[in-house]
């Protein structure tokens, strides 16, 4: 391996496996490090969790180790999974050429693993997948137990699968997905092995055109492009208009802040994880913890989190925006009363120029191509550098499609 | 002028379900070495989910049912955000928006009548854990098995108005949980707590004064003398200007006699409630419902009313029976073998309660067998076993729940003997040893006709009708 590969690798993963180098690259695998592991430390891409050491590990990385994957390593990630990419990780942002990339996505790239168990919070995982030609499957939230992942945003935290193509992203979700005991939200076993069937081939496609602006002629060549595979496979693809679906990141900015907010108030510095060097009494110790561990952009959730949730904003922005996720999920249904899937970009760019990455909070806004998936909890996978959200449990007809729209070629 | 106090009160009762409310740690560990009842999820680590004890949902239901509350069939948790050492995940689950009961009715006696006392609703939590401070080592430990402990917080409305009504209340609530088993609810093991909500207003007024709300109070005699001081401390500020009324939060000092303020209105923390994702709503069906209402206990005043009526018990026994549901259970079992009444209830207010008593144990955790108690019962009473035999093996019963009145009395050799010559000729023994103890009776001393009868029981290891003996001793003096 070159210097320079060396020094990429340093920044993919937080934590290795060493044993994992002779194990069949077809059943190498990582995760990102909001998946908790008792072997390896877990990070959450936070100095919070500096060599956090979990006394479990997720259930995800259970059924993995028992259908014979081994684990190579944590894929380093943004602070809490909540930015663009993973530019926010205490251990450094990944970059290749000058390029803001993923390490989940170098990863695969790099042929290290087979595929990337990543926690779809706030999108990271479709935009790096989009971002790299990779596929990327978030699958219908309750078919995959959160048992054992590092909670951010728990009512949209779903664990995902990144790989170089849909077989393998299937093989991967045949494994993972299932009822468990141990996670209150996971569905009855039945309905997630109905998730894992392509039971409903997917013949009619709605594309949002109005949650394609602002997008750039990169992305718009690949919905074209992808429009045209799918006709070209006897897939219709029509474009619709949807104000409310436009809307889904802005209903999900808050629900999501004070979710992550709630959930990393527990990072206190008073039972495990980075406690400040100086204070005096207990409220210093709490604020100079936090201050010092918590980046920028955390800390602008937990702001945001903890103002919507106050007395005077609950009602006027939290409840609302519980109330806009119940629009959203109407408007998708009756998108499916008609169509079998909604095509949407799953970024703005292919790669993030100078403007975005200079604006810290850059993914407030860019989630919005994200965020309808995450507030409803439907499928969605990312494909051609595109974003094909379906039923519930429609997640293995998406991948079906998936491979038939993009694979097809050169077959 | 006159004025009236106006107290409401918010009651937390710990659940006495075997485990905690999302995690299967034990939930009973009052008294036990600090951290030994702990896991990841109840020490707020990341990565475990909450999964809700069904029990506690019974529970909650249950203590509803019991305080004649309309139960809400769908009932959710939600989070309450506040930093503390004690609360290791930061948030409390609890039920904010759809608790499990509300609008409910409490009767109490007083000295002044029966009064009707509103319960708003109540609603189920987690308990935090314990801070202990170490005053020489200026530092604070963390005891984290109380956390995740269940709750119920039980919000009344302000319809108190003395520290009568108040103890009242209390003891209602205590009898009515622990009649349907859910609670201990004593305050001396932190298994009842109590915030006590108080302000006064002139007589006849229906306008509420400023309020004070003293926390966490955790006895009963301490409350009394918190509510006379208080109220009090009300009157003197507005008769006399004393002091300007805030809404605020005060902490009753015990032992100085004196509430002093913790926070006002304004300074309190803004507890941020939102639904807990991570725990699908609570839909209780007909059958969960009719189930849990068709395990209740009969009340204790219907129970008093049977024993007196239909029993024939005196009002005395009766009320001391139906203290406790145990107890009730016990005698009841019991009555249905022997088909006495009395005689089960003389057992259990004499021998039972003072083998209890000697062992420290608390009538609600009576678990004697009220169908062995019956059949031992019935052995003295059918003269099979004497009294004094009986409350052997009642003792041996408690030792050992599996023991069988009768065959213990056969195997330990405590059957009374029928055996007449066995008698005659212990008694002729007797009597021919102590030819003085004779000539005593003779002498008309009625005592030392004890003596003998003593001598001769002693001999039959108390295996004999004492009329038999006595006859036979008598007929064997005057041949």
């Amino acid at each position: 391996m070159s210097a320079k590969k060396d020094q990429i690798y340093m920044k993919l993963y937080i934590s290795e496996n060493p044993a994992a180098k002779s194990a069949d690259i077809s059943r190498r695998i990582a995760a990102d490090d909001m998946i908790l592991t008792s072997s390896l430390p877990t990070t959450a891409g936070s100095r919070m969790l500096k060599g956090y050491m979990s006394l479990f590990g997720a259930e995800v990385l259970t059924r993995l180790d028992n259908a014979g994957f081994t684990l190579a390593g944590k894929a380093n990630v943004g602070e809490f999974a909540v930015d663009l990419l993973g530019e926010t990780s205490y251990f450094g942002a990944v970059e290749t050429d000058g390029k803001l990339s993923n390490a989940a996505a170098e990863l695969l790239k790099a042929g290290e693993v087979s595929a990337v168990i990543t926690l779809d919070v706030n999108g990271y995982p479709r935009r790096a997948a989009a971002q790299n030609g990779l596929i990327s499957l978030k699958p219908t939230y309750g078919t995959v137990s959160r048992f054992g992942v590092i909670p951010a945003a728990c009512s949209g935290d779903t664990v995902s699968i990144m790989a170089n193509d849909t077989a393998a992203v299937s093989e991967i979700f045949a494994v993972i997905a299932g009822h468990d005991d141990k996670d209150g939200t996971s569905h009855p076993e039945a309905v997630c092995e109905t998730a894992k069937t392509a039971a409903v081939p997917i013949k009619r496609i709605a594309l949002p055109v109005n949650l394609t602006e602002g997008t750039n002629e990169d992305v718009k060549g690949k919905l074209a492009a992808f429009t045209a595979s799918a006709e070209a496979a006897g897939i219709e693809v029509v474009k619709v208009e949807s104000d409310i679906i436009a809307v889904s990141n802005i209903a999900w900015n808050i629900l999501m802040s004070a979710e992550v907010c709630n959930n990393v108030s527990r990072y206190d510095g008073v039972k495990y994880g980075y406690r400040a060097e100086n204070f005096s009494g207990i409220d210093e110790l709490y604020t100079n913890s936090r201050t010092e561990a918590f980046g920028e952009l955390i800390k602008s959730v937990i702001i945001f989190g903890s103002e919507t949730l106050s007395a005077d904003k609950y009602n006027k922005q939290y409840d609302k925006a519980l109330r806009i996720r119940r629009l959203i999920v109407e408007a998708f249904a009756e998108l499916f009363s008609e169509y079998d899937a909604v095509l949407l970009p799953a970024c703005s760019a292919l790669s993030y120029g100078e403007e975005i990455r200079a604006d810290k909070y850059a993914v407030y806004t860019e989630n919005r191509f994200t965020a309808p998936a995450s507030i409803t909890g439907l499928p969605a996978v990312v494909c051609g550098s595109v974003q094909l959200i379906g039923r519930a449990f429609s997640d293995g007809s998406l991948l079906a499609a998936a491979a038939k729209i993009t694979e097809s070629e050169g077959k | 002028m006159k004025y009236e106090t106006v107290i409401g009160l918010e009651v937390h009762v710990e659940l006495a379900t075997d485990s905690k409310i999302f995690c299967s740690c034990s939930a009973g560990s009052y008294g036990t070495e600090p951290n030994m009842h702990v896991c990841p999820a109840c020490c707020g680590m990341p990565g475990m989910l909450p999964v809700v004890n069904k029990r506690v949902i019974d529970f909650g239901m249950k203590a509803g049912m019991m305080l004649n509350c309309h139960i809400n069939r769908t009932t959710t948790f939600d989070k309450k955000n506040y930093y503390y050492p004690d609360l290791p995940s930061a948030f409390q689950t609890t039920q904010w928006f759809a608790p499990i009961a509300v609008k409910g009715l409490v009767e109490i006696k007083t000295s002044t009548g029966k009064k009707g006392i509103r319960i708003k609703q109540i609603h189920m939590e987690e308990d935090a854990g314990k801070l202990v401070h170490d005053i020489r080592e200026d530092t604070t430990h963390i005891d984290f098995n109380r956390t995740s402990v269940p709750l119920i917080e039980i919000v009344s409305e302000p319809d108190l108005s003395s520290a009568e009504e108040v103890e009242a209340y209390l003891d209602r609530l205590k009898t009515l949980l622990r009649y349907a088993r859910v609670a201990e609810c004593e305050m001396a093991h932190g298994t009842m707590r109590c915030d006590v909500n108080l302000s006064v207003r002139p007589e006849g007024s229906n306008v509420l004064g400023v309020r004070s709300e003293m926390k966490n109070m955790n006895s009963i005699e301490a409350i009394k003398r918190a509510i006379d001081y208080e109220t009090f401390r009300h009157i003197d500020a507005i008769e006399n200007g004393t002091e300007e009324l805030v809404q605020e939060t005060r902490r009753w000092d015990d032992i100085k006699g004196m509430s002093f303020a913790m926070r006002t209105k304004e300074t309190a923390g803004d507890y941020r409630y939102f639904p807990d994702p991570n725990v699908m709503p609570v839909v209780i069906d007909d059958k969960w419902y009719d189930g849990i209402k068709s395990s209740l206990p009969e009340f204790p005043e219907v129970r008093f009313e049977r024993y007196t009526t239909e029993l024939g018990l005196s009002e005395y026994d009766a009320r001391r029976l139906t203290e406790s549901i145990a107890l009730c259970e016990c005698f009841e079992a019991a009555c249905k073998v022997t088909g006495n009444p009395k005689d089960c209830v003389n057992w259990i207010t004499s021998e039972v309660m003072s083998i209890l008593g000697v062992r420290g144990i608390t009538y609600d955790q009576l678990k004697l067998d009220g169908n062995a108690l019956g059949e031992l019962i019935k052995l003295v009473s059918d003269s099979k076993v004497s009294r004094v035999n009986g409350r052997k093996i009642l003792d041996a019963m408690f030792d050992d729940g599996t023991v069988s009145p009768a065959e213990y009395a056969a195997s330990e050799g405590l059957i009374i003997s029928t055996d007449t010559d066995l008698i005659d000729k212990v008694v002729a023994e007797v009597v021919a040893a102590d030819p003085k103890s004779v000539a005593d009776y003779k002498g008309g001393k009625e005592k030392a006709l004890m003596a003998l009868f003593g001598k001769c029981m002693r001999q039959l290891k108390g295996n004999c009708d004492p009329q038999v003996l006595r006859k036979a001793l008598i007929a064997k003096i005057n041949e």
